[in-house]
């Protein structure tokens, strides 16, 4: 019950933050929900199926791109994201089968060489990419009864894609096959005696998560109206992974939290100039010494200081994690 | 409420209206230097930042635009395109009157969406052609493109060379690929053969096969259209391999940080050059030696267009009469000043309808060193 | 023929210094398990230690050993103590957060020298003159064969090192079972220890090497860290001729697609023989299966 409401009190609360504020506040709420859709999507990958993908940017990058050539050739948005969630997934499926055949973080390696090559085609092949001059100008979605064109439209549309997303996904992670990717986690020994094809669950695993950043690639087109290579580039891959290591794998609206630190606090530490990404990545190396669990694992650490009550604790922790 | 009270508020709210007033019309005029401080195109962006305040600096010190003081305020793009279309929208919530930056020229094509859709007029040190291509009326250029900048080195090739066949060297990105496909284009239009048409990355530190292959080309003569870093390491390829054909190039093949990066490498060098502390005009030795001694190193091009644009904004604001956006773009359209009547500009300049600038430019070559202007290119 | 070899020389010389980065890269994972993305920034630093401490009026070659140490202690030992010490000790050594860690290394390195020392290039004196020999038509420099000669040297000594010293066989012991190795008491941690100064020793060497030709610049480690990298996990991550011969390999391989393939897609060649390496040979091209897995 506290939980509902707690829940409900969020949903409010991401539809009053936009109101009153300026036009870049509200690009940054855009681009965080954006980043929260694809870094869910990894913590999938990471925090369930306990592989690392370092191509989670160049997954958003094949999103926006098919949407951008798609909707710049007059169809619908919805289609085009639809398409680019499948065509997202395929790949994941075609990179991963292979990768996964190898014991070990192999994926991480094969995905860090697939975002760049992505990167490559994606500048060379101009014809359909627009090369280095990237593609701009697309069209914000017309739904008939309403023609999104503001930013704050945006922000709108973008927080219902985001709900039915987050709901989705934790249909998914409550599934049996969710409960696999716990099992996996947990235990992958025991899982894989007890019959659960550990091999396909994690490609599946992946393959969601890559189908994830495809959706927050079709929302980046029309958001931003402009996509180039260098933006889909391996540092962005890396600024996923880190969304959803601080805000703690494994924890499912860690990544809200990790996405909002990771994008807003350089907004916040501005006024430094020069130093705040001095001061930023020295935050994160000690936030790492200190707690490799991430942000929600201080928070947890906190809360079974003040709450004694054993029983409480673990019914939050549950929560929490599933 | 008694009446003193009464008295003693009017008389406070009679003085918050009196100091409100007057201080109206000197209140500052807000610009947004939105440029590239870190990322990959810090050292450009710098420059322009660093010329644009000098500038800044001394149009306040003499008495600001229309006797209103200049208050500048910086975001760092971080070189990346998207940031920056967020910090030009930032910089016009904030209340900016104009926008200075960006450098880079995929930023620039991105954030200028933003300024025209808000009706902020927008002074860009970028250069590649498509910028004032795309019929903005809000965006104007401190340097001319390479649409204008390359063509000016055809007759270089042609006539002075002699050339039948050229290679070209360029970076494989926005900037490049600008200089690039005009190049091409106007190497077809003269009746030249590209014999090697060689990309490379964006901070590519080898140089090798890049050279070995132009070496190997038969091509006469060699257009290099990189970065400064990377024309600083193709020089000393070229120099260490012994390549037998001329290098020519644009202002980044010649600029004094190549040279003191390249060393001994960069002599012979031959560029064409728009904007060059080293111009043997005292405009523009007057400005060099104010950068130096502000910021104890020497300016470089990015620096001047900089210092352009902060220029450009007085001057199409004076003309026009008072601060008003839709004045300055309507005078900024078709304005010819001389350097008479604006040093700042450096050189005589004029704008056309679409933003695009014209003056003249020079041929210059690395010799011991130093370079020397060795011919001039009229306006086009 | 004369290109030919014009660019197979260039290569060697090139990739010769990504080895140097690829060893140190392996000799860390071996011991520690630590996926180190700093690497590249690793082998960036050092050359600004040199640059500091000549401003401060200090000869070329002093300045270099100086920088050397300065690098050991920095880059080797408080990396080991401050960072990778207290998380192993909290059992996430081997884990995300670690990696994480060094990626957050990577920036905070970079950043700091671009906002201490400066963000444009600037030149670095040469350890050679710049002399070039004419060889069958190719032309390569002082410098180049000095490389060359340098790694394998480094390697050579390297090998011995590992194989003839007690030290050494510790160091092998404590990478292959560090639990075995304890039992046979062997200090591991010392040894890992040993590994971590070894690693930025190597890195400054590599530094001194490249930063001549690529000059210093904060950005410099981006590409060099990928390619230290993929040079390892190439070559076969738990052999260090391994590393050697993935950096080699690939710095000719780099050079000789740019020049008769595509100029375009020269950095894909690296990128897809990673991951045909990955696919069928996981070991790497010279590494023995045997061996803890990463």
């Amino acid at each position: 019950m506290k939980r509902n409401l707690f829940l409900l009190a969020g949903l409010i609360a991401l539809f009053l933050l936009p109101i009153g504020q300026g036009n870049y506040f509200i690009l940054i709420l855009c681009s965080w929900l954006m980043f929260t859709i694809a870094a869910m999507g990894l913590n999938l990958t990471l925090g369930y199926a306990g592989q690392i993908s370092l191509a989670q940017a160049s997954f958003i990058g094949i999103g926006a791109y098919v949407t951008a050539i798609m909707t710049l050739a007059g169809i619908h948005w919805i289609l085009a994201a639809l398409a680019s969630v499948i065509v997202c997934f395929v790949i994941g499926i075609l990179i991963g089968f292979p990768a996964l055949r190898v014991k070990g973080h192999f994926l991480a390696f094969v995905t860090l060489a697939f975002n760049q090559l992505v990167v490559l085609v994606a500048r060379n092949e101009d014809w359909l990419t627009g090369g280095s001059y990237g593609k701009f100008n697309m069209p914000r979605p017309d739904f008939g009864f309403y023609h999104i064109r503001t930013n704050l439209d945006m922000y709108y549309m973008i927080v219902v894609i985001f709900v039915i997303f987050a709901v989705l996904m934790y249909g998914l992670i409550r599934s049996p096959w969710g409960r696999a990717f716990k099992a996996l986690r947990e235990n992958p020994i025991r899982a894989e005696s007890l019959g659960v094809d550990t091999r396909r669950i994690t490609l599946l695993a992946f393959a969601v998560g890559s189908a994830s950043a495809g959706l927050a690639g079709a929302i980046m087109s029309p958001l931003v109206q402009f996509i180039e290579p260098n933006s889909f580039a391996l540092l962005h891959s890396l600024k996923i992974l880190l969304m959803v290591i601080v805000g703690g794998a494994g924890y499912f609206f860690g990544p809200m939290l990790g996405a909002a630190v990771v994008i807003l606090l350089p907004e916040f530490l501005r006024f430094t100039e020069g130093y705040y990404l001095i001061i930023y990545s020295a935050m994160v190396i000690i936030l790492m010494v200190f707690s490799p669990a991430g942000l929600m694992g201080i928070g947890e650490k906190i809360l079974t200081k003040i709450r004694p009550n054993q029983q409480v604790r673990k019914d939050m922790e549950k929560g929490a994690q599933l | 409420m008694n009446r003193r009270t009464i008295i003693g508020l009017a008389a406070s709210a009679m003085m918050l209206g009196t100091s409100c007033i007057p201080s109206f019309a000197e209140d500052p005029i807000k610009i947004g230097a939105v440029v590239e401080l870190s990322g990959g195109g810090a050292v450009a962006g710098t420059n322009y930042r660093d010329g644009a305040m000098l500038a800044a600096k001394e149009i306040n010190a003499s008495g600001g635009v229309l006797g209103r003081q200049l208050e500048v305020t910086q975001y760092d793009t971080a070189t990346d395109p998207q940031t920056s279309r967020a910090l030009v929208q930032k910089a016009i919530d904030e209340g900016a009157y104009a926008i200075w930056g960006t450098v880079y020229s995929s930023s620039t094509i991105v954030n200028m969406m933003v300024a025209q859709q808000a009706g902020v007029p927008q002074i860009t040190g970028s250069e590649a052609p498509n910028i004032t291509a795309q019929g903005n009326p809000y965006i104007f250029r401190s340097s001319y493109g390479a649409q204008k900048g390359v063509p000016a080195l055809t007759a270089y090739f042609k006539d002075t060379l002699g050339a039948k066949k050229v290679a070209v060297a360029w970076v494989n990105n926005e900037f490049g690929k600008g200089g690039h496909d005009v190049f091409i284009e106007e190497m077809k239009k003269a009746g030249i053969e590209v014999a090697a048409d060689i990309p490379s990355e964006a901070g590519a530190a080898d140089f090798a096969s890049d050279v070995a292959r132009i070496k190997d080309s038969g091509a006469d003569a060699v257009f290099v259209y990189l970065h400064e870093e990377e024309s600083a390491r193709f020089l000393r390829e070229a120099h260490k391999q012994a390549i037998p054909q001329p290098l020519v190039g644009e202002v980044t093949l010649t600029g004094q940080k190549v040279i003191e990066l390249a060393g001994e490498a960069a002599n012979g060098a031959v560029a064409h050059v728009g904007l060059t502390a080293d111009a043997p005009l005292e405009t523009f030795q007057n400005f060099g030696k104010a950068f130096e001694a502000e910021y104890g190193r020497t300016a470089d091009h990015n620096a001047i267009k900089g210092y352009v644009s902060a220029y450009m904004l007085k001057y199409g604001t004076e003309k026009a009469g008072e601060v008003d956006r839709e004045k300055f773009i309507n005078t900024m359209h078709g304005l010819c000043l001389t350097a008479e009547e604006a040093p700042g500009l450096l050189l005589d300049t004029c704008w056309d309808d679409a933003g695009e600038m014209s003056r003249a430019s020079f041929i210059m070559e690395v010799k011991d060193g130093k370079q020397v202007v060795t011919g001039t290119v009229p306006a086009n | 023929m004369e290109q030919f070899l014009q660019v197979l020389l260039s290569g060697l010389a090139t990739g010769s210094i990504y080895a140097l980065a690829a060893i140190g890269f392996t000799l860390v994972w071996q011991a520690a398990q630590t996926v180190n993305f700093a690497q590249g920034e690793f082998v960036m630093v050092p050359a600004f230690f040199v640059l500091v401490a000549m401003n401060m009026g200090m000869p070329f070659w002093l300045a270099m050993i100086i920088a050397m140490l300065v690098s050991v202690f920095l880059l080797g030992y408080l990396f080991k103590r401050a960072i990778v010490e207290p998380m192993q000790r909290q059992g996430h050594g081997n884990s995300l957060s670690l990696i994480i860690v060094t990626m957050a290394l990577a920036i905070l390195l970079k950043e700091s020298v671009k906002e201490f020392y400066g963000a444009e290039a600037q030149p670095y004196p040469a350890l050679m003159s710049s002399e070039t020999w004419n060889i069958g038509g190719a032309i390569i420099s002082v410098t180049d064969v000095l490389h060359l000669v340098i790694s394998l040297g480094v390697v050579l000594l390297l090998t011995l090192f590992l194989d003839r010293t007690r030290t050494g066989r510790a160091m092998q012991a404590t990478a292959q079972n560090p639990g075995v190795a304890e039992i046979l008491g062997v200090d591991t941690n010392r040894m890992i220890l040993y590994t971590f100064l070894i690693n930025a020793a190597l890195a400054s060497l590599a530094s001194f090497l490249i930063t001549p030709v690529y000059l210093a610049k904060f950005s410099n480690g981006e590409y060099l860290g990928l390619i230290a990298f993929i040079a390892a996990i190439v070559g076969g991550f738990n052999q260090i001729r391994g590393a050697l011969a993935g950096g080699l390999l690939i710095g000719v391989l780099d050079n000789m697609v740019a020049t008769y393939l595509t100029a375009e897609y020269r950095a894909a060649i690296p990128l897809l023989l990673l991951i045909v390496v990955i696919l069928f040979k996981p070991e790497g091209l010279l590494g023995t299966s045997e061996g803890r897995s990463v």
